[in-house]
Formats: structure tokens, sequence, C-alpha cells
């Protein structure tokens, strides 16, 4: 919905009618269990969150602390909050809470204690709440609008600027250490909208809102970012149009030495700007993509420009030829094997934006506008490819794509398909979870809409007790080959009762399709089950918007459907599977495990 | 800008934020008579108005108005001062 993205206008004026609709859309929610804990009034920010969450699918539950009593109910947790159990606390506290700045007689010990006064009532709000096992979203602090030190306040150490400089220092030590712990960044956000802008005192005196009413939709939009993020839903490829949104000018007919691009002009400029900008998304894993109307020469020849920062190989998917836009960006997402949901289009033509969007309408398509100068503040703001950690794996997913191209291409010289995967050269580690690996299996269970059984969902919390618990079998599985390893990209939680193992979680990344990656995961999931003299296992398939690909998965392992007639819960469409582990024979073939 | 333009700029605002197309208000209406008009819609109100008319109340000026209609008289004399 348009006005729940960059720029934000009326959010709280329309509030009303915004959920009205929202909820009205038909689509599959995912439901999450939200709890506020305020530092100062929290209510319309609980609203304005429910909006933005509801925009990007998440239908939230929410508990909030009474005012001001996000400590109490962080150090002695009430039953309601207990029984609540949030997937998420958000700790809404900002420089109207700091209780203890340094006074100016005080000595540099003292205002050392402050600061660890200070720091130790969070740090004992977070080990408090890590019972729950669940993503904790911390505040940390604003400037106060007056600083009567003037400019001395910022670098003496009595100066209250210099101690919030301090304090959110700590705190982002603090969020490096402590997995599970974000730092939702006021500090940053009022600086872009301006202290003068964020803090209404009169507001704050009348109601107890630690920020104006134009800055509680920012804030809500920000954390939602983070919420978004932490359950996988960030975006992952960025599709650009090439004239006028690349560079200036038109490459077909200005020609390589007519575009606008470098720093010889203004203009050329910002068209830089724009190009670094993107630069930086994909060294950091987000995937590029091209769509533009173009000869594809002209198209190619456009980033041989000396000046232009992308190269033609910076883009996992190239699309430049006259078929209608949505037609390409459908086939991009295939290509690349994504859902829809994960592009970002932009392009400095209306019309084109328009034809897109109402074609697809799951991709982001954020009315730019003409002007290249604000295209990066289209995406920066909007959040699109916010993420909460920068993985090893997010920093090499465009390797993988990469390498994938090139298994498509040497796929296309074998005669049969078999022979392919043996020229692959495929071998993998299966084993059981191990400590270091649990945040990127946090990460896969969360994002994993494809390739996935059941869409279980897991927190880091759930993720590190199963790793603990001897009736789990867990495995993940990572995958290499000749062109190069794909990381980890496969998991398995099977459920051991009685002498049978449930398969809770069955998921493997899209990358590694038609691998047979799949089956040599099931075999080290049989040899595990009868070393412990498990005799059967049971398979579950629970349909989603997403996931037909794998309604056969057991099938084509040789389980058999088990009648629906067993007491077991089932939807029309959801299956559950069983194989007798008696007479099992292994079943990959390509691939070398362990 | 006159008594009736600014009225109709404030029935606007109290149909977005009560989420009712065809609301009428009157000068006499009050926190009483609309049933949603709690203390948080209040403040809803009183910035979209803010706002909106590009005015800013000061702290308490609010809290001695009695209805709709003493709101806007107060703002007909900060919108034409």
């Amino acid at each position: 919905m348009t006005s729940l993205t960059y720029p934000l206008s009326n959010v709280l004026r329309k509030k009303k009618s915004l959920k009205r609709k929202l909820l009205a859309e038909d689509r599959s929610w995912i439901h999450k269990n939200i709890a506020i804990l305020g530092g100062s009034t929290s209510a319309e920010i609980k609203n304005a969150l429910e909006l933005f969450l509801l925009n990007v699918g998440i239908k939230p539950e929410f508990y909030e602390s009474e005012y001001n009593k996000y400590y109490e109910d962080a150090l002695f947790t009430p039953s309601e909050l207990l029984e609540f159990k949030p997937d998420i606390i958000y700790i809404h506290t900002s420089q109207v809470n700091i209780a203890h700045y340094p006074k100016l007689q005080d000595s540099h010990e003292m205002i050392a204690q402050d600061l660890q006064k200070e720091l130790d009532k969070y740090q004992s709000i977070w080990r408090a709440l890590a019972k729950f096992d669940c993503a904790i979203i911390q505040n940390n602090f604003d400037y106060p609008l007056d600083r009567s030190l003037g400019n001395l306040d910022a670098y003496d150490p009595h100066g209250k600027s210099n101690f919030i400089n301090q304090l959110n220092q700590r705190f982002a030590e603090a969020a490096q250490e402590q997995k599970n712990l974000y730092i939702n960044d006021i500090n940053y956000l009022s600086a872009y909208m301006g202290l003068k802008n964020w803090f209404d005192r009169s507001l704050w005196y009348q109601a107890k809102y630690a920020m104006s009413m134009d800055a509680i939709p920012e804030l809500a939009f920000n954390i939602s970012k983070i919420i978004k993020a932490i359950f996988g839903k960030s975006s992952k490829c960025l599709v650009l149009d090439l004239d006028h949104t690349c560079w200036g000018g038109v490459i077909g007919d200005d020609g390589l030495n007519g575009i606008q691009i470098g720093t010889e002009t203004a203009v050329a400029e910002s068209f830089t700007a724009f190009q670094s900008y993107v630069r930086e998304l994909k060294t950091r894993g987000i995937t590029l993509a091209v769509c533009s109307k173009n000869d594809h020469s002209n198209a190619q020849e456009g980033f041989s420009h000396p000046d232009s920062i992308l190269k033609y190989e910076d883009f996992t998917a190239f699309k430049a030829n006259w078929e209608p836009k949505h037609q390409n960006i459908a086939q991009i997402a295939q290509d690349i094997n994504i859902g829809l949901d994960s592009l970002v289009f932009i392009d400095d033509n209306p019309a084109e934006r328009a034809i897109v969007s109402s074609q697809l309408a799951s991709v982001a398509v954020p009315d730019v506008g003409s002007d290249v100068i604000r295209f990066i503040d289209y995406i920066d703001r909007n959040g699109y490819f916010e993420t909460v950690s920068l993985s090893q794996d997010d920093l090499q997913r465009n390797q993988y794509y990469e390498d994938n191209k090139k298994r498509t291409e040497v796929e296309a010289s074998f005669q049969s398909y078999d022979e392919f995967l043996q020229s692959l050269e495929m071998s993998a580690e299966i084993k059981t979870f191990s400590p270091l690996y649990l945040p990127r299996i946090t990460q896969l269970t969360n994002k994993t809409n494809q390739f996935n059984l059941t869409t279980k969902r897991y927190s880091m919390g759930e993720i590190e007790q199963i790793s603990t618990q001897p009736q789990y079998i867990k495995l993940y599985g990572k995958l290499s080959d000749k062109f190069g390893d794909n990381g980890l990209i496969a998991i398995t939680i099977g459920r051991v009762e009685h002498k049978t193992c449930h398969i809770d979680l069955w998921l493997m990344s899209c990358r590694v399709l038609k691998r047979g990656m799949e089956f040599a995961m099931l075999d080290e999931l049989v040899k595990q089950c009868q070393s412990q003299g498990i005799e059967r296992l049971l398979g579950y398939y629970y349909k989603s918007a997403k996931n037909s690909m794998v309604a056969d998965m057991y099938k084509s392992f040789g389980f058999s459907q088990v009648a629906p007639n067993e007491p077991v819960t089932q939807t029309h469409q959801d299956t559950i599977w069983q194989l007798d582990l008696s007479d099992y024979t292994v079943q990959s073939q390509h691939i070398k495990v362990n | 800008m006159t008594r009736e333009e600014i009225f109709n700029g404030v029935q606007e605002i109290f149909r977005d934020i009560f989420d009712e197309d065809d609301l009428v208000i009157e000068d006499s209406t009050n926190s009483d008579t609309i049933e949603d008009w709690d203390s948080l819609n209040h403040i809803n109100l009183v910035s979209a108005i803010e706002k909106e008319f590009k005015i800013r109340f000061a702290l308490g000026e609010l809290q001695e108005l009695k209805d709709v209609g003493a709101m806007i008289d107060l703002m007909l004399t900060k919108i034409n001062s």
C-alpha cells in the first residue's frame, strides 16, 4: 500500500481506513506476537506498527506494558506476558528514560559509573528477557532538544550528547555480542528527521509521547523493517531500467560517448552516485538484474563505459529486449529462482512502472519519479533490503548465482542429466547442528518458502533448544562442487517418539534444486534413525501458497501416503507419508557425503 | 480563510480519523457525541488539525474548549491573525 511506503504522509490520520483495507486483503498472513515494553507512551506506536506489519503480510498480536513499566515487566515478568509468548519484544526507551546523566562536578570516574549504571539497567533487562528465546528490538538513544553546554556538550565528558554517544556505542557492542538483540537506530532516525521535527515538547507534557506525531509512523516503519528482516521477508533482488536510470541519456540514440555517467557534469555525477549505491547493495549480497527496452548489444555496451561503476558482469539476469517489462521481470524471478515478492523494480518511466505494478502486484515498484537524484531515497528509506546481520552467506550469495550460471551452461553439453550431475563432482557435508551454523539455520527456516514441506518457522532460541535435545535428529547439509561452494542449503529436523521419527521440518534452498541433495539428506536421516533403532519415518506436507514443488517429494522418496482416516489432523490438501525403515536402500547417487 | 472553510477542513479530518465518510459535525459536537473520541484520538485530531492548518495550539489552550464550535472560533483567530 503506497501510503505505507516512503515518503509517508497522513498515516495516523488515515489509520482506521488503512487498517480496514489491509485486513480486507486476501493474503496468507504470518501471525506474530509482539510485546512492547515502553519507557514512554506507546499506544499510537503500536497502532502504526500494526499497519506497517500488515502491509508486509505479518498479522501481529500485541502486548503492551503499562506506561513506563518496561523495566518491571522485564525483570518481574507478569504472567500475562509469560502466557503471551512473544515472538518479538520491542523495548521502546529513549533519552527521556536516562536517569543518571553526569553532573558538572562529577569526576571522570563517577561519569564512568553513571554510564555503567545506565548500561546495567538494560543488560539486566536483556538477560531477564532471554528466557523468551525471542528477538529483542532495543531503541538506542536520540539526543535531547536542548544542550545547555552548547557545542561543548558533544566533547566534554559531562555533556549529555557525549554521554549518549557513549551509551549508543555500548549498545552497539552489546548487540554485536548478543544474538537476538537488534538495535532500532532512533539516533539516526531522529537525525534524519531533524530533532526539532522528531521531538514535540507539547506532546511530551500532554501525553508522554517521547516523539512527535510525525515521528511515530517513521519510528513504526523503522521497527517494521527490522521485523521484516528478522523473519526473512526482505527483498533480495534489485531490477533496474537503463536509460535515464543507470545513466543519463539513451544509449541506443546517444551512443556510448553520449550517455551521462562519470564526474564531468552534475547530471553525470548523480547517475554515478546511484550506480555506486547499487554497487554497495551488490557487495552485501543483493542480486542485480536489468530490465530494459533496448537492443541487448547496446544495453551491454553502456556498462563498458570507462566511468560506469557497474559492469555487465554485476548483473545476474540481463533482459534487454522489446518484450513487455512485466514478462521480462517474471522471467527474471524464474531464472534466479526467487519469488516475485523478493524483487524491487526501479524505472524512471511512470508508464513502465504502472504496467509492472499492475501485472505483478507482489513486485515492489516505488514511484521514484524521473529524477535519479531521488532514487536512492526510495530504495534506502523503504528498507527493502534491510538485513539484521551480514552473514557469510549473504556476502557470498551472488557468487552462488554466478556459479549456477556456469553450471547451466555446462549442463547443455551433456547427453543426460545424470551424466551432468556426475560431472559436477559434488560433495556434501551432512551433520548434526553445530553452534557455528545456528544463525544460518534459523535464517533458512524463516526465509525458505518453496522447497519447504511444512513451512514451520523457528526462532533462534528454538533452534538452539532443538540442537541440545536428544529426542531430535537435526541435520544440516552443505553442498559444494567443482564450480564452487553452495554453503549451508538444507535442513531436516526429525522428532523421535516411540520408534517413529516425525519430520517436523524439511527444507532446501532453491539454489541447489535438482542436484539430488534431498536424497543425500534422506540417506543420512535414515542412517541416524537406524542407529537409534527407529522403525519408521513420518513425513508431513503442509500446502502453502508457495510450496507446491514439493507436494510429491515423499512419494519420490518411496514413502506411502497414510490413509486420511488416521487419527492425525489433516486438511484436504495436506498429506502425511510414511516409510518403513526395515529394508531401506541408499538413494543418493551423485553426491559424496562427509 | 472563512469560518466555513475551516469548518469543512476540520470535518474532513474528523471523517479520516473516525473512518466515517459521511460523518457530519456541528458546532455542538464534542467528545460525548462521538463514541470513538477518546484521549488517544483527541491527540490525533489536534495534531492533524495543527498540521493541516499550519497552526499550533498552546498547552492548556484546548482544555477550556467545550465543543467543536469553540475550537473553530479559536482556530479562526489563529489562522487569520
